[in-house]
């Protein structure tokens, strides 16, 4: 251990001087003008129209206390707003995303610019409106706009609680996630019982398990779908990295693999929106790109999905 | 613990971090608590010298060391720094915590841990394991891109804390009191390795390897008490 920690600590400081700059030359997310507003779907039954890609936070703003990389996601968040993002997805099993981003909701004061959506996360029924508070205030948000119960973990319980809460105006919407293709059939039986808004689950161009049953009953049922896991954690984009796009990618605008996959995802029908996860301002701003005119029919779309099988 | 089905998640999906992020534990934990890596370093090295010119009082104050070394982990790093990011960390805190209670227990009886003066296998091997966690592990940093303000520094961050106390324990007698000192440096270790592991960092396999000479070590044949 010697002399290099001050360079080194110069360099990282650089980095994070750029980010703070990139941040702070920005004006706050609600006075942004945007070109061009990204395509939103109805949650259903709600009349809460939401941009069919939004964020997602597992991972990359699990910063800690980092002050660089707080203002890296700060930068992220920013971009994402100024693109005409608004969902932004956590939970509490995601160490301190919730605090990251609600650092970056201060600082862009974009508080009243996102659409809230976080997740309850414990086996007890009894600790959950504890979370859930501790969870509205690392985003400091005066409520949450979705509230879901994290991986179908004492769903019975959450429910009852964030029916209560609905109820009582503390919360707008409810829902229930799960990922991995995991407990499907269980999360059938729920969607075909309880009264949810939102269901998460995930569906991308390979995982496509959804499409049997899960797409078509929440269209009959009026629940809205969020896509997790759109690129499968980076390994999907690693694995089509280095082929070409097809040419007739262009008819569809999709200039990358990672608007493809997510011009895919979001031109299902039962699909509300996808959320990605990235650390990088560019992606954010090419993932919200995405959801622009034109979106694949459903002709287009078995060629895209036949066309990454047989890469 | 992970909702339902948790035996369902391959070891990646409960990853929950960027080796970015990891890196910059260390950074910003030697960052904060500048020069007292320099100062760990130097009491790592009179340590290094009372193991091999062992004595009872020596013996005990480098048990007192450990102990709060153990302490010190546990409360500035595992719980300032790590268990912001990983939840799963402040269960291993209390751990940390029986571990130093252990050492300063041993430390405070009189023979309560004895080092041996001679030469010999378990020796060897238990010093080595101290002399690489103090001068070796620092420079892995070097291996990993993260660069020496990323050195994790013995006495300072868990893995070289491991690693030199399963040298010290490897050596020590009496055995049963030695064999509990490995527990919780060892159960660090696998876990170090695995997550070291799923964030494809070079070195995944060292924490392991010092497991195996610490093993090694304890399983060898016992001297002959020297006459």
């Amino acid at each position: 251990m010697a002399q290099p920690l001050p360079a080194l600590s110069r360099r990282r400081l650089l980095r994070g001087l750029l980010a703070a700059a990139a941040v702070t030359a920005l004006p706050s997310a609600g006075a942004l003008a945007r070109a061009a507003d990204p395509l939103t779907r109805e949650l259903p039954g709600t009349g809460e129209a939401l941009p069919r890609v939004g964020l997602g936070s597992w991972i990359t703003f699990n910063v800690g206390d980092d002050p660089v990389l707080l203002e890296e996601c700060t930068a992220v968040m920013a971009a994402f707003f100024a693109a005409g993002g608004r969902l932004i997805d956590s939970s509490p099993m995601y160490g301190s995303s919730q605090a990251t981003i609600g650092h970056a909701l201060e600082r862009l004061e974009a508080v009243d610019r996102v659409y809230a959506a976080d997740k309850v996360w414990t086996s007890s029924p009894a600790e959950g409106p504890a979370q859930i508070e501790a969870s509205r205030r690392a985003w400091g948000v005066p409520r949450f706009d979705l509230l879901q119960v994290h991986n179908l973990l004492g769903w019975e319980g959450h429910l009852e609680t964030l029916q209560a809460m609905k109820a009582a105006g503390e919360v707008r919407h409810l829902g229930i996630t799960t990922s991995h293709g995991r407990r499907h059939e269980e999360l059938e039986r729920i969607m075909r019982r309880a009264p949810l808004d939102s269901v998460q689950l995930t569906y991308n161009i390979v995982d496509r398990e959804a499409e049997s049953r899960l797409l078509p009953l929440a269209r009959e049922r009026g629940i809205g779908v969020i896509a997790n896991r759109p690129f499968q954690r980076k390994r999907l984009i690693r694995r089509l990295a280095g082929k070409p796009l097809p040419p007739w990618a262009a008819e569809i605008g999709a200039t990358t693999w990672a608007q493809f996959i997510l011009k895919f995802i979001i031109s299902h029908p039962a699909i509300t929106c996808a959320i990605p996860a990235t650390t990088r301002v560019d992606h954010v701003r090419e993932n919200l790109a995405a959801a622009r005119e034109p979106l694949p029919d459903d002709a287009m779309r078995r060629r895209m999905a036949d066309h990454v099988r047989g890469l | 613990m992970v909702g339902g089905a948790w035996w369902s998640y391959r070891p990646g999906d409960l990853l929950m971090f960027s080796p970015r992020v990891y890196a910059r534990l260390f950074e910003l934990h030697n960052q904060a608590l500048w020069p007292a890596p320099l100062l760990a370093l130097v009491l790592g090295a009179v340590v290094l010298v009372f193991l091999l010119r062992p004595g009872p009082r020596r013996t005990r104050l480098v048990v007192a060391l450990l102990a709060v070394a153990w302490a010190f982990v546990a409360w500035a790093f595992l719980w300032q720094r790590y268990a912001p990011i990983h939840w799963g960390i402040a269960y291993l805190v209390r751990l940390f915590g029986l571990q130093a209670l252990l050492l300063a227990a041993l430390g405070s009886l009189r023979g309560g841990l004895r080092l041996p003066g001679h030469w010999n296998v378990r020796r060897g091997l238990g010093i080595g394991l101290f002399a690489y966690a103090l001068a070796l592990h620092p420079l892995a940093a070097l291996a990993t891109g993260r660069g020496l303000a990323g050195a994790e520094v013995i006495g300072l961050t868990p893995d070289p804390l491991a690693i030199a106390t399963l040298g010290v324990a490897a050596m020590a007698e009496p055995a049963p009191r030695a064999w509990a000192l490995m527990v919780v440096p060892a159960l660090w270790c696998l876990l170090s390795a695995l997550t070291l592991f799923l964030l494809d960092a070079p070195g995944a396999w060292l924490p392991l390897l010092a497991i195996a000479a610490a093993l090694a070590a304890r399983l060898w044949p016992a001297p002959k008490a020297p006459r």
